[in-house]
């Protein structure tokens, strides 16, 4: 089957099986290896990448349902050398423990931010509550979720 | 064991007559809509050298249309979109608060209601909303189409009344009289991506001088199909929500439930939960809505 989809911007055309899960593809066709999976049943988020704009767990997607679909995976956000403000923001506020959820949590993250969401916790912690962190520092998640809101507004309220 | 891809016979029809066809060609297919609950199973290896038909590219039976008697909600409209309709918010407001509670936000972003009800889980949490909002589920097939009220269509766990390649076409909520006191209530072990151990949805119409109009209320998780609660909505009408009445009302709700012991909750709690909700919603107005 012939896909075409875009990923990360780029415009890509898969050509094999209908049911390889589109984590499978991000990963083993375009070596987009962010991505990652934890639990396989739809529970823990970690593999979570958006398809036009809203967050969806890749592990759980067969990729003849991507045709004509916009996907951007955690490495849409920024590279090691040149990270995003938002990976920044997770550094800064130890938002990082193990690691093995933040590549979901950015992109759920950035699926709130990107739309405008509130810096409220409560809508916060709603926004990434399809996500678990087993290193259950979610605290630091949410803190390093409001302070790029509340920075990006300030320089919006400046400009 | 993981899923093979190239073991799945797949077959992804692109409008309603042409998926009718495929299904009726091939009815020993699995329809695959937002995958939420199908995938799991074929991550688990569960699925391979099966039959797939995809019916999610099918538009006609996508989004939520506003009728004279209530709303039609598309079988493949998924969670997401259900809780962001305007008619839904402002006439069903139940059904938003239900939707905003499945799974997280990449489950209602995915998930389907069509899919939701035809996989016919014990725990659907917007199961008990539907059943008190009397909900009709209409069916097609290559033989025509057919309606069923949405208690009638489940006949166990994971089993329904779907006949050999008839799809879900769409669930349509009927108005129902205003001024009703309600409640949307889910027990679970976190606000989010949990099974609920209860699921509760109330309706409860209450006249003037205090007597009960009518009382609609509904349980998820306590029996192998959602439940109304027949006995007690029976006994309350015509009376005053006294204290007596109140309780006998709370230990009528044992006569039309079931619930087990399992890995998320014991028979006991579920009871005594249900029970609790039962009573404040009668006693207390509709302190207990979800947010």
């Amino acid at each position: 089957m012939r896909i075409k989809l875009t990923i990360n911007k780029k415009k890509r055309v898969y050509e094999g099986a209908p049911f390889k899960r589109l984590i499978d593809v991000l990963r083993e066709n375009y070596e987009l290896t962010g991505t990652k999976e934890g639990c396989g049943e739809g529970e823990c988020g970690a593999c979570t990448v958006l398809v036009d704009g809203d967050p969806v767990n890749s592990c759980l997607i067969p990729v003849a349902q991507m045709n004509g679909r916009r996907i951007e995976t955690v490495e849409s956000l920024g590279t090691p050398k040149s990270l995003h403000r938002l990976q920044e923001s997770f550094l800064r506020e130890g938002g990082a423990q193990c690691g093995i959820c933040t590549p979901g949590m950015l992109m759920s993250a950035w699926a709130w931010i990107s739309r405008g969401g509130s810096a409220r916790p409560s809508e916060i912690r709603r926004a990434l509550a399809g996500n678990l962190c087993r290193c259950t520092g979610y605290q630091h998640i949410v803190n390093s979720v409001i302070k790029i809101i509340k920075e990006r507004k300030r320089e919006s309220r400046t400009k | 064991m993981r899923g093979a891809p190239d073991s799945i016979y797949f077959l992804q029809p692109s409008s309603l007559e042409k998926a009718l066809q495929a299904y009726g060609e091939n009815p020993d297919s699995l329809v695959l809509a937002g995958g939420t609950d199908l995938m799991v199973a074929w991550n688990a290896g569960l699925l391979n050298n099966k039959k797939v038909l995809d019916i999610s590219l099918i538009r006609e039976i996508r989004g939520v249309r506003a009728l004279k008697k209530g709303v039609l909600i598309g079988a493949l409209t998924a969670h997401a979109d259900i809780q962001r309709n305007a008619a839904v918010r402002r006439h069903f407001p139940l059904i938003q608060t239900a939707c905003s509670v499945v799974g997280g936000l990449q489950i209602q972003n995915k998930g389907t209601l069509g899919g939701n009800i035809a996989n016919a889980s014990p725990a659907g949490d917007t199961f008990p909303v539907l059943a008190v909002y009397e909900a009709i589920v209409r069916l097609i097939s290559r033989q025509g189409r057919r309606a069923l009220a949405f208690m009638d269509f489940f006949e166990g766990v994971k089993k329904t009344r779907l006949l050999p390649a008839e799809l879900i076409e769409s669930v349509e909520i009927p108005y129902s009289r205003k001024g009703a006191r309600r409640l949307f209530r889910k027990v679970g072990t976190r606000a989010a991506q949990a099974i609920s151990k209860t699921v509760a949805a109330g309706l409860l119409w209450v006249g003037q001088d205090g007597t009960v109009e009518e009382l609609r209320f509904a349980l998820g998780s306590m029996a192998s199909t959602v439940r109304r609660l027949v006995k007690a909505e029976k006994f309350i009408k015509g009376k005053k929500l006294h204290r007596d009445a109140v309780e006998e009302a709370c230990r009528l709700l044992k006569d039309d439930v079931d619930p087990i012991d399992d890995v998320r909750s014991t028979r006991e709690y579920r009871l005594q939960i249900s029970q609790n909700i039962l009573r404040s919603f009668l006693s207390e107005a509709n302190y207990y809505e979800n947010p």
